[in-house]
Formats: C-alpha cells, structure tokens, sequence
C-alpha cells in the first residue's frame, strides 16, 4: 500500500529547484505530481515517480542528496467536506500527519492525496480499519499513467 | 558640550613607563631569573622543557638567555587543564580567569593578591596612556565574567580614581541611556561593539558627538587605522588600542599612548621577542614576526616564552611620548587559525569538535565570518549529507539547532547555522577552505 517518495534537499536560492528537475527531464523520467516545502534557509523537493530508484541514482549522479521516504495515497470525495471527513478518520485513528500534498489527477469523482506519516505501514493498517481508501502503487500508476 | 581633554603632564603612576632604559633592563634581567627560578622549582612541566634543552635558571645570566628557555604553547595550558602550571599553591590564588582553547575545554589562568596587584598597575598605566584620569567616569562595557576584559578594566580604572559604571556587555539602548545619563568620558568595549552603539545613539537621534564621551579604550579584537577613522570621525570620541592575552595577564599588556602610533608594551613586567613563525628563531627589532612574551612577575601562573601568534614588529624609533618602554606595531594579523569574535578567541577546531560530537562523522563544512553594522557574526554552513537529510522540516530544523546548541555550549557564542547542498563548499586541492573572514575593516 505504500508509496515511494523521493525529497531532494534544496538552498533557499534561484536555480537549485530547476536543476534536479532538468536531470530527470533529461533522464525521460515523468514527475507525476511534487510539492515544496521551505524555510528562509532551505526547501525540500518531495516527488513522486514510478520508477523511484532509477530517479534517485540520476539525482544522486547530479550531486543532489536524495532520501526515500514511505508515504500514502489516500482517495478523498472531491466535493465540499470530502477532505474534512479523511481528516477526521485519521484523527480519529490517532494519526498525526507530517505532511500532505495533492495529485492533479482525478479518479471519476475522487482526488488524491500523498500523506506522511510517521509510520507509513502502521497508518496505512489503522486507515484501512477506518475504511479510509489507501491506493495501492500498482493502481497509482496504472491510474496516473491511464490519465 | 565636548571639552578639550586636558593635558595631564606627568601622570604619577605612569613613572615605570619612563624608566631610563638602563635600569629598566637590569630590573627585567632581575625579575627574569627571579621568574624562572620560581617556573622551574614549581611547575613540572616548566622543569621538564628545561631538562630537556638542559638549562637551568642559573644559566640565564643576560636578557638574550631568554631564547635558551623553552617556548610554551597553547597545548601547554590545554594538557595541564585545569591547574597544572599553577605555581602557587590554591590557597594564595586568590582570582581564576578562562577563556577558549583550541578543542573543548578552556584554559584557566591565575592570579596571587600580588598579580592582581600587578594587573591593576598595568592597567592604570594604560589608562594614564590614553589621558584617562582621576574624576572621569568609565564606562566598562567589556562582559565581565571568566573573560579577564571586563574586571581587568574595572580593577585599573578603579585604581586610577575614576568612576566605574560595571555595565559588562550587551543592552546597547540601555548602553545609550547611561552614556547620556551619567555624563560618561571614557568608554571600554570591543570597538565592533563601539561601532555598534554608535551607530544605534544616531538612529535613536541621539548622536554621541552630543555627549561628553572623550576617549575610548578598544580592545580584545583585532581592528585597523581605518576602523579607528571611523569611530573618531563618526564620533569625536579618541579611540585607543589596547592590547592583552589571558595566558599573560588579561588586558593592560600593552597600550597606545597619545601619539596612537604603536602599542607600549609594559617591559617592567612583561618581557618582549618577535621571533619567526615557523622557525621560533629570533629577528631583530623592525622586522615582522610573531610576538613571544615572558611574564616578568607573575607568581601564580609563569609564562615562559608564551607563543602569541600574533604577527607585529618592534618599533625602533623612540615615542615622541618620551616613554622608554618600547612599542610593537598594531597587531594585525595571526600565524595561526584563530579567529576573534566579538572579543572571543574561536578556533576551526572548536567548530569541528562540535560538529563531530552531532554528527559521529563530520560533514563538509564552511565558517563564514561578516560584520553587519559594526558587530562580528559567524556563520557555519554544513552540507548535507545522506545520512543527515530528512524529508521532513522539523527534523532539518532539529538538526540546525542541535548543531548550532553544540557549537554555542562549545565556544561560549550564537552562530547561524545554514545548511547547504553537497559540494558546493569550495574545495582546493581537495581540501576546503574552512574559513571565509569578510570583515574588511
């Protein structure tokens, strides 16, 4: 049920985030959806592609500092209160999220979100207990793949 | 409101500093034997560099002897941490003072009621120096504490007469309110520090041309002429170099005098070579090498031959002054790594010794040191390595605070800690260039 995630350490200064982007461009490899976080000092890149291994030796050949992390994709009701009631379920399951981040795909009526937790493999059992969905990586990309 | 400082004569307690030249080196050969005779029978480590180059302190019989003496090193006062070169039992030292050696621990300094004594008097004299006197009020922004500038100030200003205002460092507003409040006429502080507070009376539209602050006494860092313009030019107050080491005695080793052309050193109590960095070996007056000085009548803790690394020339002209006591250019550079921060001697290798002590392994890393509005700053860049990176801000920001928490508790000051991507620290040679000092002047 877990996904891998990729984060590329990244300086608070211009051309650090072109640059691991342009190596994987170069590699044919696709982003299928990222987010940023920064502080005044520093960003992590968070990717998510489906060949994750080959993605992190091309980073890594480029000089940039990878780590891979376990994390979720969790089907949401993409309508009002649709991602109020996740919330609520893996509150309720006594989960505390790191952090999350959206897919700009769709499946029908339902969006997708990648969410870190802390444990991934205990998260994904007490959500799935919750009857919250948590896609699987074959039906990730068959999903983001198909479009 | 300034008043034209007036032209103390001939100051009483200056009369050491005008000895003829004669007497004078007869009272320096007197107290050399005198000292290590006493280093010798005291302090093992002492008799064992001498045993080692098989002197003894009858062999020292004229002042050039002194380079029969073995030199001692920072790695003296480390190894025998704490109270090994004490040379005195600890129920005559009456004062203990440290400042940062090279790794974690401190060294520790001593003093009898004799050395204090003496310290006061050399204090004093440089006070005299500068035209500080009976009836002016001193402030004393040196921090006070283990660092021997703050109560080594307060003890020779104290003896000169004047009025002490002990406000130690830090607090520049309230620095401003006391400066203009108590009427102070001589500052004591880092003259980044000074820089500082001027710059911040201006934007508090309270310029210190406005006060009656006259001179100030500048220390414990290393500053240029062009520093020196810029304080008397930015704020009529006369600036004055003034020169120490704890190891010797704290400050009051050497001072300008009026003319602020060179330091005097105070020859009576602390004796004076410049040899080569490298070699060890002598040169002669005029040329530029490093500062190597014996402490004449300290009792507590002798210090024969101490390495200062601090790189200056005896000036052989005499002072327009009159005094006899000899001059050594500003200091204005070192033979080794150490840097001075905000009047805090820190060495790359404290930095690193922190570092690994986060880390288990030690990371790529740069110190960046800049002075942004007149005060001293270090940044410490680290590149991130696998093992270090985490997807999660949280754990990043951990990570800089447990780095800067090491290096604070280990050089005793806040640094910025910035973490930067792999190889982009700049290597030569394979190795990096550990330290980037942008302060210009």
């Amino acid at each position: 049920m877990k996904i891998h995630q990729l984060s590329v350490f990244l300086e608070n200064k211009p051309g650090c985030l072109s640059a691991p982007c342009r190596a994987l461009a170069e590699a044919g490899i696709n982003i299928h959806t990222l987010s940023l976080a920064d502080t005044k000092q520093f960003g992590i890149l968070r990717l998510i592609v489906r060949d994750w291994q080959q993605a992190k030796t091309v980073l890594e050949s480029h000089g940039n500092v990878v780590n891979v992390a376990e994390v979720l994709a969790i089907e949401v009701e993409d309508k009002p209160g649709g991602m109020a009631s996740v919330l609520e379920g893996i509150e309720r399951a006594g989960l505390n999220i790191e952090y999350m981040y959206a897919f700009t795909i769709r499946r029908g009526d339902r969006a997708i979100l990648v969410f870190r937790f802390e444990d991934a493999e205990k998260a994904a059992q007490a959500l799935s207990k919750a009857g919250i969905n948590v896609i699987d990586s074959v039906a990730l990309y068959d999903l983001v793949e198909k479009g | 409101m300034k008043t034209e400082h007036c032209d103390v004569p001939f100051n009483n307690v200056s009369a050491p500093d005008f000895l003829a030249v004669a007497k004078l080196r007869e009272l320096q050969l007197q107290r050399l034997q005198c000292i290590v005779d006493r280093a010798y029978n005291h302090v093992m480590h002492y008799r064992d560099a001498m045993e080692q180059l098989e002197v003894r302190p009858e062999d020292i019989r004229s002042l050039d002897d002194v380079r029969r003496l073995p030199f001692t090193d920072k790695t003296a006062l480390r190894d025998n941490y704490p109270f090994g070169l004490f040379a005195s039992p600890m129920n005559e030292v009456v004062r203990v003072h440290a400042s940062s050696g090279t790794t974690g621990k401190p060294i520790v300094v001593a003093y009898t009621q004799a050395d204090v004594d003496v310290w006061s008097s050399v204090m004093m004299r440089s006070f005299a120096a500068c035209g500080v006197h009976a009836g002016d009020i001193v402030q004393n922004a040196y921090g006070y504490g283990l660092f021997t500038g703050g109560l080594g100030a307060h003890y020779g200003a104290e003896a000169l007469g004047a009025t002490v205002i002990p406000i130690s460092g830090g607090n520049t507003e309230r620095q401003i309110m006391v400066l203009r409040d108590f009427g102070v006429t001589v500052i004591c502080c880092t003259p980044s520090y000074f820089l500082h507070i001027a710059e911040k009376a201006a934007e508090m539209g309270m310029p210190l041309q406005d006060l009656p602050l006259r001179a100030g006494v500048f220390g414990a860092e290393p500053w240029t002429e062009n520093m020196r313009r810029r304080i008397q030019e930015l704020t009529g107050v006369r600036a004055f170099d003034i020169y120490g080491l704890s190891e010797i005695v704290g400050p009051g080793v050497g001072i300008e005098c009026d003319q602020q052309n060179g330091l005097h050193i105070f020859e009576d109590h602390f004796l004076m070579e410049i040899v080569n960095p490298d070699t060890g070996d002598p040169l002669p007056d005029g040329e530029e090498g490093e500062l190597v000085l014996t402490t004449l009548s300290k009792m507590a803790m002798p210090m024969l031959r101490y390495r200062t690394h601090d790189i200056t020339a005896i000036k052989t002209d005499p002072c327009p002054c009159g005094r006899t006591v000899r001059r050594i250019d500003r200091i204005s550079r070192r033979s080794d790594d150490m840097l001075i921060i905000r009047g805090v001697n820190v060495f790359p290798s404290q930095i690193e010794t922190a570092l690994l002590a986060v880390e288990g392994t030690l990371p790529h890393y740069q110190i960046i040191v800049d002075r942004q509005q007149g005060l001293d700053g270090i940044e410490v860049q680290v590149e991130v390595t696998a093992e270090l990176f985490s997807d999660t801000v949280k754990e990043l920001e951990a990570l800089k605070s447990r780095i800067s928490h090491a290096i604070d508790s280990t050089i005793g000051l806040r640094v910025a800690v910035s973490l930067v991507q792999p190889r982009t620290i700049t290597r030569s040679e394979g190795k990096a260039k550990r330290v980037i000092d942008r302060r210009t002047n």
